[in-house]
């Protein structure tokens, strides 16, 4: 008897990974198909070959026949010829757009966090419908006010300030992406800051550490976790983004990475750079996931201590 | 104390309502300007419903290409819905529950479509439909497959996140009083995942119904043109007032599913005793703890 319930135990053990396995299935399969092999698909254009008479891009499916010229060409033009400066943009832009939403962005996730007081759900609301409004919408928004007869153009102009905001301006283009992208991350930090144990905070100042001694010394290395996966993860989009600079500037002056792979792979003939270009953007940005991936694993675990 | 922490906070105060000004004031005059009596987005001519329903050819409720744009976006939405709803439920439950390596790979697999940039998906998906599973034509059904990989990934995360939160004592319990595992699945766990599937859902839907890039990538000219697409060709075109109408109608179509979502998980909340309430309800549909 105590045998059979034995097995009869071990049975359902056993039985029970190979049922959660299967609920795992269909979607692993699934990403698998339309994630995963897409990636393949992505190098074996981006290393194929050019059909000779069509021009068009011949995917080589076989790694072993993997050709590297035109990827040559394309990392040689990233680094040192006409792509350098798409590049190099990409970046300023997304540097600049970075450190302004965090300049916005954490004092108003430290303020819901620690001071809202009885307004916090209204502020919450507040701060969270622009998250759930459409980003065309908001973009749309904008155009409207900046175009040259546009309300906030012609309130500037009052001031002497005649400025041709929708025509191939940076500035337009870094602050338009600060405002598509701030809802983002304002979000996750105040998240990050409201889980904080501010008791902490609150010993430090106790034991003589002047506001700011207490922000650097013990909030900011509390949060910095947290700070940096929110960062992260409006830096990948914004790293990709392309309908921001085409909405606000639609000029070459102002392109981005995003534009060249949209214009490549939606505008041309040449597929096969378009490709190589998401190669590179993707290599680049695996450095910020694997680091995101990594941090949040920490946090995870650091919360269910 | 109280007195310091309430004057350290004014500035923040001011910042944070500049920045509630800042980011909501703009829309809400794209939204007057869909009032217009006249052609322009930017002078204010009087107001009218011409945009909107009274102009038979030019209003968004009258206009054909308007009409297409709204049915295809509906569509797309709810087929998404259907299909990654199921797939993800079972995704989260099975990624939180095996063991061993093939778990990480699992958990790696669901977690990096959240992180990649929709171009990079967009872009992949479209030289896949298009050399190598050619027999998936551009179109309704690409940006189907498209939205669901997408919206598959926030699904699992909003259900994991529940299911961590219930445990496993429920189902235990359920098995020790003699019911099969199936059973306990069936009428214990599954029934506690409601408010995690109430907010997938509206959180997938406001995704595609909002979502550009990928739809775009994706799309084979007008057939599957859906409402975002459209306004995208024509933000920098001399487009009348009825832009901003369709845009307005499309963030009132997204806060209406929020607002029905939001109430429904909170009265959930209220009838199961579960604490929270609207705070909760919010944390639910804006992945804050994700």
């Amino acid at each position: 008897m105590d045998t059979l319930y034995r097995g009869l135990t071990q049975a359902n053990l056993k039985s029970s990974p190979r049922l959660w396995a299967g609920f795992a299935i269909p979607g692993t399969v699934w990403l698998t198909v339309l994630f995963v092999i897409p990636f393949y698909a992505v190098a074996c254009v981006a290393f194929g070959t050019i059909d000779p008479i069509f021009r068009d891009a011949v995917p080589q499916w076989s790694p072993l026949s993997w050709d590297f010229v035109q990827a040559k060409q394309i990392f040689t033009s990233l680094a040192t010829g006409p792509l350098r400066g798409v590049a190099i943009r990409t970046v300023i832009y997304v540097v600049c757009a970075m450190t302004l939403c965090f300049i916005i962005g954490f004092p108003i996730a430290y303020f819901l966090a620690r001071h809202a007081g009885k307004h916090k759900l209204l502020l919450l609301v507040l701060i969270i419908v622009p998250f759930w409004v459409n980003y065309l919408m908001r973009m749309l928004a904008w155009v409207n006010l900046l175009s040259v007869d546009g309300l906030f153009t012609r309130f500037m102009r009052n001031f002497g300030i005649n400025y041709n905001w929708l025509d191939g301006s940076p500035i337009t283009v870094t602050l338009g992406l600060v405002y598509g992208y701030i809802p983002f991350l304002i979000l996750p930090l105040y998240a990050t800051l409201e889980r904080l144990d501010w008791r902490l905070v609150d010993a430090a100042r106790d034991l003589g550490a002047k506001p700011r001694q207490a922000f650097r010394l013990v909030t900011l290395p509390m949060s910095k976790a947290g700070l940096v996966a929110a960062g992260i993860l409006i830096a990948l989009p914004m790293f990709g983004d392309y309908y921001t600079n085409d909405l606000l500037s639609r000029s070459p002056s102002t392109e981005m990475i995003g534009n060249q792979i949209d214009f490549f792979l939606n505008a041309s003939t040449q597929p096969q750079n378009g490709a190589l270009l998401v190669l590179a953007l993707s290599l680049f940005l695996l450095l910020f996931m694997s680091f995101y991936l990594r941090s949040t694993r920490q946090q995870s675990r650091q919360v269910t201590r | 104390m109280s007195n310091t922490t309430k004057r350290r906070g004014s500035p923040l105060a001011f910042v944070i309502w500049g920045y509630i000004i800042w980011s909501l004031v703009p829309v809400i005059i794209a939204v007057v300007y869909s009032f217009n009596d006249g052609r322009s987005r930017t002078v204010w001519q009087g107001f009218s419903l011409r945009w909107w329903i009274t102009d038979p050819y030019a209003s968004i409720f009258r206009n054909d290409e308007t009409q297409n744009a709204i049915s295809n976006s509906l569509v797309l939405a709810f087929t998404t819905l259907v299909v990654v709803t199921p797939l993800g439920i079972a995704l989260a439950i099975g990624s939180q529950r095996i063991r061993g390596r093939s778990a990480n790979f699992v958990q790696g697999l669901t977690s990096a479509p959240l992180i990649t940039p929709e171009i990079v998906v967009g872009a992949a998906l479209l030289l896949t439909f298009t050399r190598l599973f050619t027999a998936v034509p551009l179109g309704f059904v690409a940006q189907l497959l498209g939205n669901v990989t997408f919206a598959l990934a926030s699904v699992v995360v909003i259900v994991r996140a529940r299911l961590v939160s219930i445990g496993a004592s429920f189902e235990e319990a359920a098995r020790d009083l003699g019911a099969t595992r199936w059973q306990a699945l069936r009428f214990v766990l599954l029934p506690m995942l409601w408010p995690s599937v109430m907010a997938s859902l509206v959180v997938v839907f406001a995704t595609v119904i909002d979502d550009f890039v990928i739809t775009s990538f994706l799309s084979a000219g007008v057939g599957s043109e859906t409402v975002p697409l459209r306004i995208y060709s024509s933000v920098r075109g001399g487009a009348t007032p009825a832009l901003n109408a369709l845009a307005t109608l499309l963030v009132l179509t997204s806060f209406t599913v929020l607002i029905i979502g939001l109430f429904g998980l909170s009265t959930w909340r209220k009838r199961q005793g579960e604490r929270g309430g609207l705070r909760a309800a919010l944390a639910d549909v804006t992945r804050m703890d994700s």
